[in-house]
């Protein structure tokens, strides 16, 4: 077994395991702790409804925080639709999902998909600059911070050497990006990745809980 | 050549040239020895965990943006005032302890263990620093409902008996004697009596029947008994059956912003008690803003059950009473700017009943930059005003809600809190400052007109 077949096969493999086994614990982890019933008279309702608004209306900033958050939303918006374009919507990707999806959608050409993921990239090195130079962020960070930053990133900057061909062969290349692949999918249960599906649960209880409060959501 | 002799640093984000004050007192109650302490905060912090709180403290992304929300660290820039920062001991406590992954994290020593050090510390951002506004709670792009999370912290701040000094003093009187600043039941009729007879107004006491109880804030009784007298003028013009009680008056509840639940509870179950013995319809809150969330968002949980009476703030009452015309009110030729007390608007959820108000008062209404529901503390919430110890921090940041207020160039500035009144006051007088906080309750007590129609 070569590089590559050990990086499709078994490593892939084993990954997508311990993403799915990794995101379910700590989803149950978490949705399974006690919940007291709140007794107070609702103002209005709240339930699902209230959830999904929230999760939707925290997408955007309100205005008095515009202006202080403005550059790294922009930034972390970049990032998170240039990784989601590269992911979804890069045709090669997409004939890899269909082969277990049974079912394929449209992509975007080849040279959209390498400008989106070096704006994810820079925007990427954007937001680590500002970690390291930014008080605040200096303060609360940790090495799941910086760790996090890293798996995301590699597998966008391998991905992208494969299309330039720099460097080493086609085959190994390849290699190593399906293994940043991998790496990614292992980390992302269990440290802030999380945010993935987490963050429909934290905005989804703040909207069930304030909604029906008739507060600021 | 003269030297400084350096032991204190030079404070280079102040107005004026100014050294830091030296190290924060860090007060301790009780003898406990310091592993108990850890043991006990952090057992008391975990104690009521949920879906909510355990997915809020896995959820932080460390992006940092509630620095730019919180008042203490858009005045000071110092980086420990981020909001989630102030919670960062119980972060770490619950992934060791607590989280999906604890085994994991205790096993390899990811996160190492709070010290008493940190505790003492902490307690500084838990209570000098943070007023639970929840302003930052509104920028989190995760919904992060942070000032829940250090309302929780302090639970086991206090449990642990790490907790200022003062707060801790006031939350002991108020639980001992019923009220923070010792106001016995029979201080409060001597006090209801003056009131009737300043104002010649009638003040229902201790009726054993009535559809409304009305509850005042020490704060009121003490500093601005006036308050007393404008809520039964209100009251009586809307033709309400109701009264004060003296087994149930007191509206306060520092057993909440001290961080003792079991307090908390006993200050609620008081009024509970008292609106259920004369079988009140209504329980109408004064002017305060913690009072407000004490009982009209975690009272019917200190029950257990849902409450046999409705809870309005008096702002809330106002707005009802003016809307179906039960009183009517003079118009007034001046401008108005209102400050919102936090835990009435934006976490409360009665933004609206103030504007309703004060558009029947006829004024021209001047909302301030980003008012309402976003609107800047007045610093002193949470407790804050109460530590004697965190006055420069809170006056320093008090520069954000003046240049909001005179932004408006309004004649007069309102707002429905005794709590934020007492702040405005201690900030007036600390920078000589134009604008004195009137309440909006003794705004339309002034100005009724003709009583019941």
């Amino acid at each position: 077994m070569d590089l590559l077949e050990f990086a499709k096969g078994p490593a892939l493999q084993v990954a997508a395991y311990i993403l799915v086994a990794g995101s379910i614990w700590r989803l149950v982890g978490i949705l399974l702790l006690k919940e007291k019933p709140d007794f107070s008279e609702p103002r209005q309702s709240g339930g699902l409804l209230a959830a999904l608004k929230v999760i939707y209306t925290r997408s955007f900033t309100a205005s008095p925080f515009k202006r202080a958050t403005l550059y790294p939303k922009m930034m972390a918006y970049v990032m998170h639709l240039g990784l989601f374009a590269v992911v979804f919507l890069f045709v090669p990707h997409i004939m890899f999902f269909e082969g277990f999806l049974g079912f394929e959608w449209p992509g975007l050409p080849n040279s959209v998909i390498f400008f989106l993921g070096v704006a994810a990239v820079v925007s990427g090195i954007a937001l680590l600059v500002r970690r390291i130079t930014n008080p605040v962020l200096r303060l609360i960070s940790n090495f799941d911070d910086y760790f996090s930053w890293f798996v995301t990133l590699f597998p966008i900057v391998t991905g992208l050497l494969i299309s330039v061909r720099m460097g080493f062969r086609y085959e190994t290349l390849l290699a190593i990006h399906i293994l940043s692949v991998a790496l990614l999918m292992i980390w992302l249960p269990f440290g802030k990745l999380g945010h993935t599906f987490l963050v429909f649960v934290t905005r989804g209880t703040t909207g069930m809980v304030f909604e029906r409060r008739g507060a600021k959501t | 050549m003269t030297t400084v002799d350096g032991r204190h640093e030079i404070d280079r984000e102040a107005e004026r040239l100014a050294y830091k004050p030296p190290e924060i007192r860090h007060d301790k109650q009780g003898d406990m020895p310091d592993d108990q302490r850890i043991n006990q905060a952090m057992h008391h912090f975990v104690k009521n965990f949920n879906t909510q709180t355990a997915s809020y403290l896995d959820g932080c992304l460390h992006c940092g943006m509630c620095a730019d929300a919180c008042h203490f660290h858009v005045r000071t820039d110092d980086p420990r005032y981020t909001p989630i920062w102030k919670i960062e001991l119980f972060k770490r406590t619950y992934k060791r302890q607590v989280g999906p992954f604890a085994f994991f994290y205790r096993l390899l020593g990811l996160k190492r263990h709070v010290t008493i050090e940190d505790l003492e510390e902490w307690q500084h951002l838990l209570y000098d620093s943070c007023t639970v506004c929840g302003r930052c709670s509104l920028v989190c792009p995760m919904g992060i409902d942070i000032a829940g999370l250090v309302s929780m912290a302090r639970h086991g701040m206090f449990k642990a008996g790490l907790i200022p000094h003062e707060l801790h003093e006031v939350a002991k009187t108020s639980a001992e004697t019923g009220s923070p600043l010792g106001i016995s039941a029979d201080k409060f009729e001597e006090r209801v009596e003056w009131m009737a007879d300043e104002h010649d107004v009638d003040i229902p006491m201790d009726v054993e029947q009535a559809d409304v109880l009305a509850v005042m804030s020490s704060i009121e009784i003490n500093k601005y008994p006036q308050s007393i007298a404008a809520t039964a003028k209100i009251l009586n013009a809307s033709g309400e059956s109701w009264t004060f009680r003296k087994d149930g008056f007191e509206a306060t509840n520092f057993g909440m912003l001290s961080g003792n639940p079991d307090w908390q509870k006993a200050a609620s179950m008081k009024l509970i008690d008292a609106a259920i013995k004369i079988g009140a319809k209504t329980l109408v809150l004064p002017e305060c803003g913690h009072a407000y969330m004490a009982l009209r968002w975690m009272g019917a949980n200190m029950l257990g059950k849902p409450l046999p009476f409705k809870v309005m703030h008096i702002s809330e009452y106002m707005a009802d009473a003016l809307n179906t015309g039960k009183i009517k009110v003079k118009k007034l030729n001046k401008s108005v700017t209102y400050h919102d007390p936090c835990q009435v608007s934006r976490r409360g959820g009665a933004t609206q009943a103030a504007r309703d108000v004060i558009k029947h008062l006829g004024v021209d209404f001047r909302e301030m930059e980003y008012g309402g529901d976003y609107n800047w503390c007045c610093g002193g919430g949470g407790g804050v005003v109460t530590i004697k110890r965190a006055d420069p921090l809170r006056h320093r940041v008090f520069k954000l809600k003046m240049d909001q207020v005179e932004k408006t160039e309004a004649d007069e500035l309102l707002s429905s809190c005794a709590n934020c009144r007492q702040s405005f006051d201690d900030s007036q007088a600390h920078f000589s400052w134009d604008y004195t906080m009137g309440s909006l309750m003794e705004t339309v007590a002034e100005n009724l007109e003709g009583g019941t129609s």
